[in-house]
């Protein structure tokens, strides 16, 4: 439902000296294009470098992995953030990248909890997050720029998993790595474009939570998660 | 008047300010410090220039397409199930959130920081009708548990308290018992409104840009408490001015990089989170019902004048970060939610210039706002129209000033009585000078100055005279 649009809209028409125009969609010709020129040249290697350099920036740890050892890796990297419980998506990826074992197995045999994220138990899994200690996600589209990971919620990918656990784990596929958010918002506006359905959230995530609100002092971790590590995939 | 925030004079509050050496260390540290970090980030990105005119572009295309952009955007919104209000005033927009509020019988809300809602009060009358209004942004935190104290800072409202201030605050509010160190001040913030996000029935938040083309709303945080205010409470209203929108994600991204880089001196934050509609049927997290009010209050006023650029404002603070006067007055002292230059342009636009009167007069118009401004508005030129508009059309001057100046014109009419009178000033000074150095206690025109910092003694000698006897000494 939409409220007081007409008036709104003819205020601001008259305002401008001219009738209201609804129908008639004007024409993006920019003069300036400063961002389609940015980081592009760089190669696979030196994007990584480059993704790499950023992570120290945003109080980001960093590894980087072969899918072969991926599953060791994070396990390892659980353990050093404390361990479980674990909250992490349904999300297929799991599983394509090896991960299924120590999810089932291997995690619940050392007494992790694990909370796979489960559309048929609704809030529970907000309660879920909310004990974790760590929630992890896969990167959907990483920026090299700023060290970002890009996720798109949806019925498996529930926000929650990378805001409320103390400790954030993205995993990030090499291959999807691009310079910066010029690369993010070209694909998604393409896919509105498209008529494609959008994801009702997005959330651009580079790092920790923090502030500065207290003198200026740099602190890590306010409401989201106090550390964050990347583990980035390197063969695929 | 929710914009203004507080009845004292703008006189009384700049003297009592100047006397306050923590604030203006604060300042001016703050200024420092985000002034070398913008200048190193915005270098590392390459042409900043053309990223600045890019900016301008876009914002004076969005500003003269409005309507269009506007309804493109509701029209998204109601596809995607939200409801869309637009509030022509600060009361339409109240209203309209707290008949939200009575039909969702809500009890508490939580908010992320959002100056709009400062703008038009929000807080206030929610908790009027009895709900309770949770802040989580941690200076926000810090200013509603000091008794609601105003803002001193776009970016960083709480810049003039310090973390001994903050820990007292928190013993006194929060239950604090620890040191006054930040990073556990905030930890108790993190401890104590977790629960808040679980147990409010409301979640609000501002809105850094709207996206037409998807029905989007973009917020850029670094805290994260914006992500729970819209992930957890089942319902989300957003706030926004109705300027506060671009065509397209590509638009957003140009935006948010001139943003970010601009208010805190780094290429990103931690968060940026795009919203689009409520949460889809099969999702398990995120608000049941989504509404957008989009707030006019004052702004169409604007449009269409020669002050309709500062409507391309993007709030990021660079204006004043560098600002010579804030600086030394601190953010308060402007009275208004909108302090430094850009709040000396809009708070009189918004809010009357009754109230504001003073503030075209808080700039030394060097300049520097306009420099900084990352979507190039000429902020030096507005205020200086703002002086033009007090003085032309309201005949706002002085008395004094203008007996000053009615004086001046006389004088300066007439040889005889020009040389006379700058015969005799130095003279005349000779009664203030102390030290035979400085005037620390002047009269008439520099009595306003002197009352603060100390004025320069007059040469003996006039400009006409040094000049009369260099040409001669150069014929010698």
């Amino acid at each position: 439902m939409i409220q007081q649009r007409e008036s709104f809209l003819n205020n601001i028409a008259k305002a401008l000296g001219r009738d209201v125009n609804m129908a008639n969609k004007p024409e993006l010709k920019w003069q300036y294009n400063p961002q389609s020129s940015t980081l592009i040249n760089l190669s696979k290697n030196e994007l990584l470098q480059l993704f790499k350099s950023q992570c120290n920036t945003i109080h980001t740890n960093y590894v980087v992995s072969k899918v072969a050892d991926l599953k060791n890796e994070l396990k390892h990297r659980v353990e050093l953030n404390g361990g479980g419980p674990v909250s992490l998506w349904k999300d297929e990826r799991f599983a394509e990248f090896g991960l299924q074992s120590l999810i089932e197995e291997e995690w619940p045999a050392l007494n992790v909890a694990v909370n796979e994220w489960n559309p048929d138990i609704g809030a529970a899994n907000l309660t879920q997050a909310k004990r974790s200690n760590v929630g992890i996600t896969f990167s959907d589209m990483t920026l090299a720029e700023t060290g970002t990971v890009v996720l798109f919620s949806n019925s498996g990918k529930g926000r929650s998993v990378s805001i409320l656990p103390k400790t954030y784990i993205a995993l990030i596929p090499q291959s999807t790595i691009v310079p910066r958010m010029t690369q993010a918002a070209q694909f998604i506006s393409q896919k509105v474009k498209n008529g494609e359905a959008m994801p009702a959230c997005i959330n651009f995530i580079s790092g920790p939570s923090n502030s500065a609100d207290i003198e200026m002092n740099p602190i890590i971790g306010v409401h989201g998660p106090i550390k964050a590590t990347y583990i980035i995939i390197s063969d695929r | 008047m929710p914009i203004k925030i507080s009845n004292n004079r703008f006189k009384d509050i700049v003297h009592s300010n100047l006397q306050d050496q923590f604030m203006r260390s604060s300042m001016s540290g703050a200024q420092d410090g985000l002034r070398l970090s913008r200048l190193k980030i915005i270098n590392e990105l390459g042409d900043w220039e053309e990223w600045r005119s890019h900016g301008e572009e876009i914002r004076k295309h969005v500003l003269e397409n409005l309507d269009y952009y506007l309804n493109e955007l509701s029209d998204n919104v109601e596809k995607l199930g939200g409801y869309v209000y637009f509030a022509e005033t600060a009361e339409e927009a109240n209203r309209y959130i707290e008949d939200v509020a009575r039909k969702k019988k809500a009890k508490k809300v939580v908010k992320s920081k959002s100056m709009v809602t400062e703008e038009i009060g929000l807080n206030k009358h929610l908790e009027a009708i009895g709900i309770e209004v949770v802040e989580t942004d941690l200076a926000e935190v810090i200013l509603q548990m000091d008794n609601n104290d105003p803002p001193s800072h776009i970016i960083t409202p709480a810049l003039h308290k310090s973390k001994e201030d903050i820990r007292k605050i928190f013993m006194e509010k929060l239950n604090y018992t620890k040191t006054s160190d930040p990073t556990e001040l905030a930890r108790h913030v993190r401890e104590t409104k977790r629960d808040d996000f679980f147990t409010a029935d409301i979640g609000i938040t501002g809105c850094n840009f709207a996206i037409a083309e998807s029905g989007s709303v973009g917020i850029v945080t670094n805290e994260g408490n914006d992500r729970l205010t819209t992930t957890i409470p089942k319902t989300q209203i957003t706030v926004m001015g109705m300027e506060r929108i671009v065509p397209t994600f590509e638009e957003f991204e140009v935006l948010v990089t001139l943003l970010i880089r601009s208010a805190i001196g780094q290429n990103i934050t931690s968060y940026v989170s795009v919203l689009s509609g409520p949460k889809r049927m099969e999702d398990v997290d995120g608000p049941e019902e989504f509404h957008l009010v989009i707030v006019d209050n004052g702004r169409s006023k604007i449009l269409g004048t020669e002050f309709q650029s500062i409507l391309h404002c993007i709030r990021c603070a660079a204006c004043i970060n560098v600002c010579p006067v804030y600086r030394h007055i601190g953010g308060q002292a402007y009275n208004s939610i909108y302090p430094g230059p850009i709040g000396i342009v809009l708070s009189p636009l918004l809010g009357g210039y009754d109230d504001f009167k003073d503030l075209p007069y808080a700039s030394s118009l060097c300049g520097a706002c306009s420099q900084a401004c990352p979507v190039k508005i000429p902020l030096h030129q507005l205020i200086h129209k703002q002086r033009q508009v007090l003085v032309e059309e309201l005949d706002e001057v002085p008395i004094q000033e203008e007996v000053l100046y009615k004086t001046f014109g006389l004088g300066g009419a007439s040889n005889v009585l020009y040389t006379t009178s700058t015969k005799m000033i130095s003279s005349l000074m000779k009664t203030f000078i102390k030290d035979k150095k400085y005037i620390s206690k002047g009269f008439g025109p520099i009595k306003e100055w002197t009352s603060n910092r100390d004025f320069p003694i007059p040469k003996s000698e006039r400009f006409r005279d040094w000049f009369e006897n260099r040409e001669r000494r150069i014929k010698e």
